[in-house]
């Protein structure tokens, strides 16, 4: 049994996500402090939003964006708040400027691309001539013929 | 002395995998049969001489030999057998060997059941198998041998992640590499059909059955993974796009468009060089989802199998292949020629739009994964791209895809009539509409996409009934209940996939629009009310487990008189020192009750989380759904070689 409370000990590091104790009392201020949460990204977790990570620094920047919140902050003041220290990292939705706009205008030029190829395919319309033998057919053939 | 004639074997079937990258390339290129005929034994050499190096390291992790280092790092004596087994793939150098044991069975079937294959096209086939063969198995034995010996055996091993050691991840790898790897065959067929110069039916109807049966392994294999984080992560998610995830997602978006542009060649013989094109990628995706798995460059949950040494050579094994393919096809795809034309509105066309949602959604997929790279070599910026981008900009195409489909699955080849089409789909277009209407006037304050969803759903299920009920022809319901009976399987496949992505909509959509989450302290012998449920926090007690060590508590939920007992748990594994949360879920065929039990609190009582979220085992029981559509239509495949000779003639030239 010894080996159990040992285990037990030192299973003291906190493991779970959004706890009951950081949680604020007045419901649509929590409602909006969750969804905050959910677009920033735990520091030292791996692809974790800060409101599914177990890491300390994720409780810690949950508890800051609340006191954020009770302070009176709009959402991207929060955002905003939070990139200026921690950096642009912590944002999951990558904001829409500079380089940005790349990754953000990807999907639909390519879209668009895509849908004019794929009219222009489908307008062309293909050769009706017979393609005949190829040289390899034809030399088959002539040894058939020929044996 | 078993693990170094494993060893010697690996070795050997790497000698024998040079060879018939070459023998038979030659041979079918001077027409010379008997290099040509050398393909086959060697494959089947090769898949008996790395089924058995496999077999030997199994052997090694079930008798537990830790004078196997790979043995020592990976397993334990006290873990249950079938998480020793799971071991073999549950690291970097074991996961290789079994990537190098399909990519030879698949190679050895295509050389089995290949015998309706003309005799060149199947040796180089087989010989361009072989060379990607060769290009893993040089990896595995250069770089990540699965075989090393400790001087000194140790005592016991290190263990396994303990989050590995899981029924839905033990069989997550082996079904991704299923078709991963089957995407290898039809990649081989097309580098094949591009040195040969020539694409026709014929070469769409070999290639489409090893499409299915790779989609459908990617289709059960990420469900799988996408169950396995639903019930092991403690919140009930189901989708992270995560770089790995992504990593197995867009093969499978590639591999779907394969499917049915390669319905088209061996239907319509058109959009060959585009099929020729996506069978490439597709592959060149499942390299790339190993290339992002096995480096670890892009940092994610899964980084166990980090190792940026070895990503290089992925790296350098994926630019050969996909770069020397691609200008293979710059080089020869001009000789492909576009035999069958079609109207603007028809089945083509419509398989056009499909591909092209397809493949650019995959590219979505690949900016958002790839992007924090590209942006960091680049500008220096280093950012973050998350769910938010992905449901952004992924999103659309979906929608686009849904709407599409149920008209597009039954416009006529050729020249169809929107408008014929979408008479027969106007009731379900009604009831979609309506039920979502009624979910989002249910909702409060949540986005329209759980409702949008709904109706998606709706409308992709009913197009799927009514898509397979309009083959039955015309006449009286019996009359048509027995034709149902007699379609051939090919119809029912794409029915029941089709229906199983309405479903997988719907599943989805449950979940966003009225996911219900309580998050609190309770006190032992406490009840409180989530919803319609009453729930009571019984007891928490500490047990112990064969290799780890736990704290379990009973969570009584009662509603309308029905009551059960979950028993959520917090696992501590000692030996890999890690905690895991092991949920309990209620499935229910409506919705799951989720409970999750969390650390002791300082004024008494423990955290309780607790879910309810609705139709959530829809979203797996319509991928389930998918893959037996694939299965059927793949068994189908003979009767469907006579029934597409005997439709094309009946086929009315409007």
């Amino acid at each position: 049994m010894r080996w159990l409370a040992i285990a037990l000990m030192l299973w003291a590091a906190p493991l779970w996500a959004v706890e009951p104790n950081e949680m604020l009392d007045d419901p649509a201020l929590e409602e909006r402090a969750r969804e905050i949460s959910q677009l920033v990204r735990c520091p030292v977790c791996q692809n974790e939003s800060i409101d599914e990570s177990h890491a300390t620094v994720a409780r810690d920047l949950r508890v800051i964006i609340r006191e954020r919140l009770v302070a009176g902050d709009t959402d991207q003041q929060v955002l905003d708040y939070l990139s200026a220290r921690f950096g642009e990292f912590v944002l999951l939705t990558p904001p829409r400027d500079g380089a940005n706009l790349i990754l953000w205008l990807a999907a639909p030029a390519m879209f668009l691309v895509a849908l004019g190829i794929g009219w222009a395919a489908i307008q062309r319309k293909p050769k009706a001539a017979d393609e005949g033998l190829s040289q390899d057919e034809q030399a088959e053939l002539d040894k058939i013929l020929n044996s | 002395m078993l693990i170094e004639l494993a060893h010697f074997c690996l070795i050997l079937a790497f000698a024998i995998s040079i060879v018939q990258m070459i023998v038979p390339l030659v041979g079918a290129h001077k027409n010379w049969r008997g290099w040509m005929a050398l393909a086959e034994p060697a494959a089947t050499s090769q898949v008996i001489l790395v089924g058995f190096a496999f077999a030997v390291l199994t052997w090694a992790f079930v008798v537990s030999d830790f004078s196997v280092q790979l043995v020592y790092l990976n397993s334990h004596t006290d873990k249950p057998l079938i998480y020793k087994i799971s071991g073999v793939w549950g690291n970097h150098e074991g996961s290789l060997l079994l990537w190098v044991l399909i990519l030879a069975i698949f190679g050895a079937c295509a050389a089995w059941f290949g015998d309706d294959l003309p005799a060149r096209l199947k040796a180089r086939v087989l010989a361009v198998q072989a060379a990607v063969s060769v290009a893993f198995y040089a990896f595995i034995i250069f770089t990540s041998n699965p075989f090393v010996r400790l001087e000194f055996a140790p005592l016991n091993g290190r263990d396994l992640n303990p989050l590995l050691q899981d029924p839905g991840l033990a069989f997550h790898p082996p079904l991704l590499y299923l078709g991963y790897v089957g995407l290898s065959m039809t990649f081989s067929f097309a580098v094949a059909a591009l040195i040969e110069g020539k694409v026709d039916a014929a070469w769409g109807r070999w290639v489409r059955p090893w499409t299915l049966a790779a989609w459908m392994f990617l289709t059960v294999g990420i469900a799988l993974g996408s169950w396995w984080a639903y019930y092991e992560l403690g919140w009930g998610g189901f989708w992270f796009w995560d770089p790995v995830e992504n990593a197995s997602f867009m093969p499978w978006l590639f591999a779907a468009a394969l499917l049915h542009s390669a319905i088209v060649v061996e239907k319509r013989e058109a959009l060959k060089s585009w099929t020729i094109l996506l069978a490439i990628l597709a592959f060149g995706f499942s390299l790339l989802g190993t290339f992002i798995v096995r480096s670890g460059v892009l940092t994610s949950v899964h980084a166990f199998a980090n190792d940026p040494e070895r990503g290089v050579y992925i790296l350098a094994i994926m630019v050969i292949f996909t770069g020397g393919s691609l200008a293979l096809f710059a080089i020869r795809s001009a000789a492909l020629e576009a035999k069958g034309a079609f109207g603007i509105v028809s089945r083509e066309s419509a398989l056009v739009l499909n591909n092209i949602l397809l493949a650019v959604s995959a590219f979505v997929v690949f900016i958002g994964t790839m992007w924090p790279l590209i942006a960091e070599m680049a500008t220096g910026r280093v950012l973050s791209v998350g769910p938010p981008f992905f449901n952004a900009a992924f999103t659309p195409f979906m929608i686009a895809l849904a709407l599409a489909l149920p008209i597009g699955s039954m416009l006529a080849w050729k020249r169809g009539s929107i408008k014929r089409t979408a008479k027969s789909l106007v009731g379900w277009a009604v009831l979609a509409v309506a039920i979502g209407l009624l979910a989002y006037a249910v909702q409060t304050g949540r986005s329209a996409l759980g409702p949008v969803g709904m109706a998606l759903g709706v409308w992709v299920v009913g197009g799927a009934l009514t898509d397979l009920w309009s083959r039955t022809g015309r006449g009286g319901v019996p009359d048509r209940v027995r034709r149902l009976r007699r379609l051939p399987r090919a119809d029912w496949g794409k029915a029941l996939a089709h229906f199983g992505i309405g479903v997988t909509f719907l599943g989805v959509a449950g979940i966003l629009a009225r996911e219900t989450e309580d998050i609190r302290v309770a006190q032992i012998g406490e009840s409180y009310q989530v919803g319609a449920y009453e729930v009571t926090l019984a007891d928490v007690r500490q047990e112990r487990g064969p290799n780890y060590v736990t704290t379990i508590a009973d969570v009584a939920i009662e509603r309308g008189g029905q009551s059960y007992v979950l028993q959520p748990e917090k696992r501590f594994y000692p030996v890999a020192q890690m905690p895991t949360t092991e949920a309990a879920i209620r499935n229910g065929f409506l919705r799951d009750v989720y409970a999750v039990i969390g650390d002791p609190q300082e004024g008494g009582g423990y955290a309780v989380r607790l879910y309810i979220k609705p139709l959530a085992n829809w979203i797996w029981g319509g991928c389930i759904l998918m893959a037996l559509g694939g299965l059927l239509s793949l068994s189908d495949r003979r009767l469907r070689v006579a029934a597409g000779a005997a439709k094309a003639k009946t086929v009315p030239a409007e």
